[in-house]
């Protein structure tokens, strides 16, 4: 069963370039048995990074990839405040250059119009969209999005290829709340190791809708693969959401770029 | 210790109040633990967070780790010092059911770690050489019932008690998310402090938290069956340790906390 990783960072590793981190994070991948790491945002994150900022975070993921380039893959890190540098950043990092998705985090809630411009050129490009999400009891940040934020923008681009990160954090609600919308997919990264969680999340939206990520370097490869070896489903299932459906999200972008997996 | 003994001291019998979990019955539990190559479960009840009629709670505990255990299962009663007449219930966990130690929930039987009811409670358990073991929490915080939103256990007075009844012997559960760095060096320094790695998070969590932790207070725990059992065990595979490290952790810290407890050494 080959395991890919939908969701990685290069913060909170030893290394003092992007490169040694990497090489880092591969060598306990090796351990757990991960073949491909996906990683987006730099060094040191930002909440609502600038232009330069964004340049300096992609830089950092162009470098340790192109190190790694049979290991891990890159996604570039937008912010919907910036159109144009996006746009920019989404032409030399994507269309010129190795990444196959974006990334969006906290910076504006993702049902916002400014993001329509970001997901029509990502989609034209091929590129699959990382939103992070969270429903956060005590309370999300200003520019958190939630499943729902999600639900918007998934219904204005019906062609986009969009991921629920962490499936919503409070997943009982976060899966209901993308069930209908079969172009959102489920990321199981950076939750508590919750029992059931795999379960819901195949039962609700089909195994074919969920992916495994880790979240790390802040969470551990263990407690989030434990998720989907611990999980009572068939191992058909298992093998789709350890690498399966993130190959098939990536072939078309993957097959442009002439890379072969 | 031979390598394969696997002892998990941070499981709980019952149902958790939110949802029904995978293996929320004891005989399932037990057959999948087994199939982990646990060896011993340390087990407590989900039933001891909110049930008051805590007597009966810790008799069906016992009555669970005898009928579905066969020795794996030892039960660890819920004692909340905030009911009354709390003390018999400490002497029946300790005299009738003849439990290894107790099990705390300051956060959700509402009491702050200085009230002196906690004191009197260490200085008993101490005396009767019963394990201690708090749960700083039970789950993550952002993600809670919104009528049933539990902070974390404080554990700022906690230090000073430790100092107070040095012969107690402490463990705490699902910690490591919420107690880092100076705050839980204070706490080993301060007594005879344990933690577990249910709630360890980070790649090569284990080899971090030995950089400022001594192994001989480290012990394996899952958070079963509301987490994975799984996310325990394969920590222990992520992280590059020792042999010695390994089998203290898997086993060896924990049993010979137990034994020293049992002799009252
Ligand atoms: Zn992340």
């Amino acid at each position: 069963m080959e395991i890919w990783d939908l969701h990685c960072h290069l913060s909170g590793l030893p290394g003092r370039t992007p490169d040694e981190r990497l090489g880092k994070l591969i060598e306990y991948a090796d351990r757990m048995g991960i073949a491909r790491l996906c990683v987006y945002m730099g060094m040191e994150w930002a909440y609502d990074p600038s232009p330069e900022k964004l340049r300096e975070d992609n830089d950092a993921v162009l470098r340790a990839i192109g190190r790694y380039p049979d290991r891990a893959f890159g996604f570039a890190y937008l912010n919907p405040k910036h159109t144009q540098a996006s746009l920019d950043e989404l032409n030399r990092c994507v269309r010129d250059g190795p990444m196959v998705g974006v990334k969006l985090w906290v910076a504006m809630r993702c049902n916002a119009p400014e993001l329509d411009p970001l997901i029509a050129r990502a989609t034209e490009l091929k590129a699959v969209i990382f939103q992070h999400t969270w429903l956060k009891i005590t309370g999300n940040l200003p520019g958190e999005s939630t499943p729902f934020d999600l639900v918007e923008l998934a219904k204005r681009h019906p062609n986009a290829t969009l991921i629920c990160g962490h499936s919503g954090g409070d997943w009982e609600r976060g899966l209901r709340a993308i069930r209908p919308h079969k172009n959102i997919f489920a990321d199981l990264a950076g939750g508590d190791p919750t029992a059931g969680v795999t379960e819901m999340a195949v039962r609700e939206l089909g195994a074919n809708r969920v992916i495994y990520g880790s979240d790390v370097a802040g969470r551990s490869f263990a407690s989030q693969l434990a998720k989907v070896y611990g999980a009572n489903i068939p191992d058909s299932s298992r093998r789709l959401i350890l690498g399966e459906n993130l190959k098939r999200l990536l072939r078309p972008i993957l097959g442009q770029k002439g890379i072969r997996v | 210790m031979p390598r394969r003994e696997l002892i998990d001291v941070n499981v709980n019998l019952s149902r958790w109040p939110m949802r029904r979990v995978p293996c929320d019955d004891t005989r399932e539990l037990a057959a999948k633990l087994r199939r982990q190559g646990v060896t011993q479960v340390w087990a407590g009840s989900f039933d001891g967070l909110l049930h008051k009629d805590v007597a009966s709670v810790n008799a069906r505990l016992t009555e669970e780790c005898r009928k579905h255990g066969r020795g794996l299962l030892l039960p660890f009663g819920s004692i909340n010092p905030m009911l009354p007449d709390w003390e018999e219930e400490l002497r029946r966990c300790a005299e009738a059911h003849r439990m290894p130690g107790l099990r705390l929930h300051p956060n959700y039987h509402g009491y702050k770690l200085d009230d002196p009811a906690l004191g009197r409670l260490f200085k008993f358990a101490a005396e009767r050489g019963l394990i201690v073991q708090l749960a700083a929490i039970m789950e993550d915080e952002r993600m809670m019932h919104p009528r049933l939103r539990v902070p974390p256990v404080d554990t700022r007075p906690l230090a000073r008690l430790l100092k107070e009844t040095p012969s107690l012997r402490l463990v705490l559960l699902n910690a490591l998310g919420v107690l880092r760095g100076p705050v839980l060096s204070e706490l080993l320094d301060a007594g005879e402090t344990y933690v577990e790695i249910s709630m360890l998070e980070g790649v090569a969590g284990i080899e971090k938290l030995l950089q400022h932790v001594p192994l001989e207070r480290v012990l394996f725990g899952s958070h079963a069956p509301l987490f994975y059992c799984e996310a325990a065990r394969l920590k222990l595979k992520e992280s590059v340790l020792t042999q010695e490290q390994l089998s203290q952790i898997r086993a060896g810290n924990a049993a010979r906390l137990l034994a020293s407890a049992q002799s009252g050494a």
